[in-house]
């Protein structure tokens, strides 16, 4: 039975990890490549890398780091943050990224999703979807939830699997670090919306958060970051947790 | 030991190349017949469409070379896929190695099957040290239904081949190179052929 995934994220800026990651065990929490081994060794499914870092910056410190994931880990990871051309993704493709994550660039430019599943398949196009809530509405965000648009994310999200894209990372900006639980209504929706494999992000804080994004949710995998940066939920402990609630899951 | 990783432009090369770096092995990324011929092992990744696929390998006269090849040679995802006779896929005839068709799962289950899943009814040297039921991580829209060549099985929708296997070639629907430590273990069996 596919199982459900687990997917620690991490936030990148010049080369190094962001976000305080506290991590005892390890000599360097900052060095990406060291927290990428320890969250494969410790069960992750996937791991997700979100480059922060200005766009010139960018072009110096990403490639070579995504190259060194690549070199040190045996399961599949994505890159995103900044990415907006053909030429972007091949170079990360050729270093070693499994998939990449697109979000404000498809929105300004929607064919771009449908030339990257084009030229590299379905599979390693994920877009990213930030919505907030506002009077009962869904709606599209852009630069991390600071600027609203007008399109209704589930309208978007049809657009996004007519053009090809492989899956969705949701991200709901009322949820997002609140810990109080994912978006699991909207969530749900989108499952229904779409065929494609959906990511459910924003607003873990327990172990029962994670199941009731599977169950209630309908989520195909959960994405969180702070709560396993900062060993607040051990990702060996979360799928014994979830496997004993009886979702598919990797042990 | 010589490993050619087959070059058409189609696929995740690096993936495949670290794996193998992880092994210990150096692989050459090549679309020359001599080193291929010449190869003791050859990869045959893959990732995309299988129409554009196909082309590229029509485009270097690969598909006339790659029936030939008389070493072990392994089709990872799609490169399985082109294996088989035909795929559903862009109505996109196959080399015809594997006596199978790939088709597309329906809309009643998630396309594509994206993430972890398991393999069983192994039967092949392939499998040597990996469990029934292990864990393998896919990313497909197309699958190749259960078939005498089948040695390994997976359940998404249906029961299908998530490996096959005939004379000296072989092909897994699954990523080894990105399937944690039993991937390389599968990875580490092919090579020891």
């Amino acid at each position: 039975m596919l199982t459900k995934r687990i997917i620690p994220c991490l936030d990148i800026k010049n080369g190094r990890t962001v976000k305080g990651v506290n991590f005892v065990d390890l000599k360097d929490a900052g060095d990406p490549v060291e927290l990428a081994k320890k969250y494969t060794e410790t069960g992750a499914d996937e791991l997700v890398f979100l480059d922060i870092s200005a766009t010139e910056e960018r072009r110096k410190t990403l490639i070579p780091l995504v190259r060194e994931v690549a070199k040190a880990i045996n399961i599949p990871f994505t890159v995103g943050g900044g990415i907006s051309s053909v030429e972007d993704v091949k170079l990360l493709l050729q270093n070693g990224a499994d998939k990449i994550s697109i979000n404000s660039s498809a929105v300004k430019n929607p064919k771009l999703i449908t030339e990257l599943a084009k030229e590299f398949g379905s599979q390693c196009v994920v877009v990213a979807i930030d919505a907030k809530e506002i009077d009962g509405q869904w709606k599209v965000h852009l630069m991390g939830g600071k600027t609203a648009t007008e399109r209704d994310v589930f309208e978007w999200a049809n657009e996004v699997e007519q053009r090809g894209a492989g899956e969705i990372l949701f991200t709901s900006m009322n949820n997002d670090g609140t810990k109080k639980g994912f978006a699991n209504e909207a969530l749900a929706k989108l499952s229904e919306t779409v065929n494609i494999p959906i990511i459910a992000s924003g607003g873990a804080g327990t172990m029962q958060h994670v199941a009731d994004a599977f169950i209630n949710g309908k989520a195909d995998a959960a994405l969180a970051a702070s709560i396993f940066h900062f060993q607040e939920i051990e990702i060996p402990e979360l799928k014994r947790f979830l496997k004993l609630n009886n979702l598919a899951i990797r042990l | 030991m010589k490993i050619a990783i087959i070059d058409y432009d189609s696929g995740n090369i690096q993936s495949v190349l670290f794996a193998l770096e992880r092994l210990g092995f150096t692989g050459t990324v090549t679309n020359d017949w001599s080193k291929i011929k010449s190869a003791d092992k050859v990869l045959f990744p893959g990732v995309g469409e299988a129409g554009s696929a196909m082309k590229k390998l029509k485009e270097k006269g690969l598909d006339v070379l790659i029936p030939t090849l008389k070493q072990p040679v392994l089709g990872i995802c799609l490169g399985m896929q082109l294996l088989c006779k035909s795929t559903q896929e862009g109505n996109t005839e196959g080399l015809g190695i594997f006596n199978a068709n790939a088709i597309r799962f329906s809309n009643a289950v998630k396309v594509p099957q994206m993430g972890w899943n398991t393999i069983y009814d192994l039967n092949s040297p392939l499998f040597a040290n990996i469990k029934e039921n292990e864990y393998m991580y896919l990313v497909h829209s197309f699958y190749v239904p259960k078939c005498e060549e089948s040695i390994a099985t997976t359940n998404y929708e249906t029961e299908y081949s998530s490996a096959l296997q005939k004379n000296n070639f072989y092909g897994v629907q699954f990523h080894p190179e990105k399937s944690g430590k039993f991937g390389a273990q599968i990875l580490s069996n092919f090579l020891a052929l």
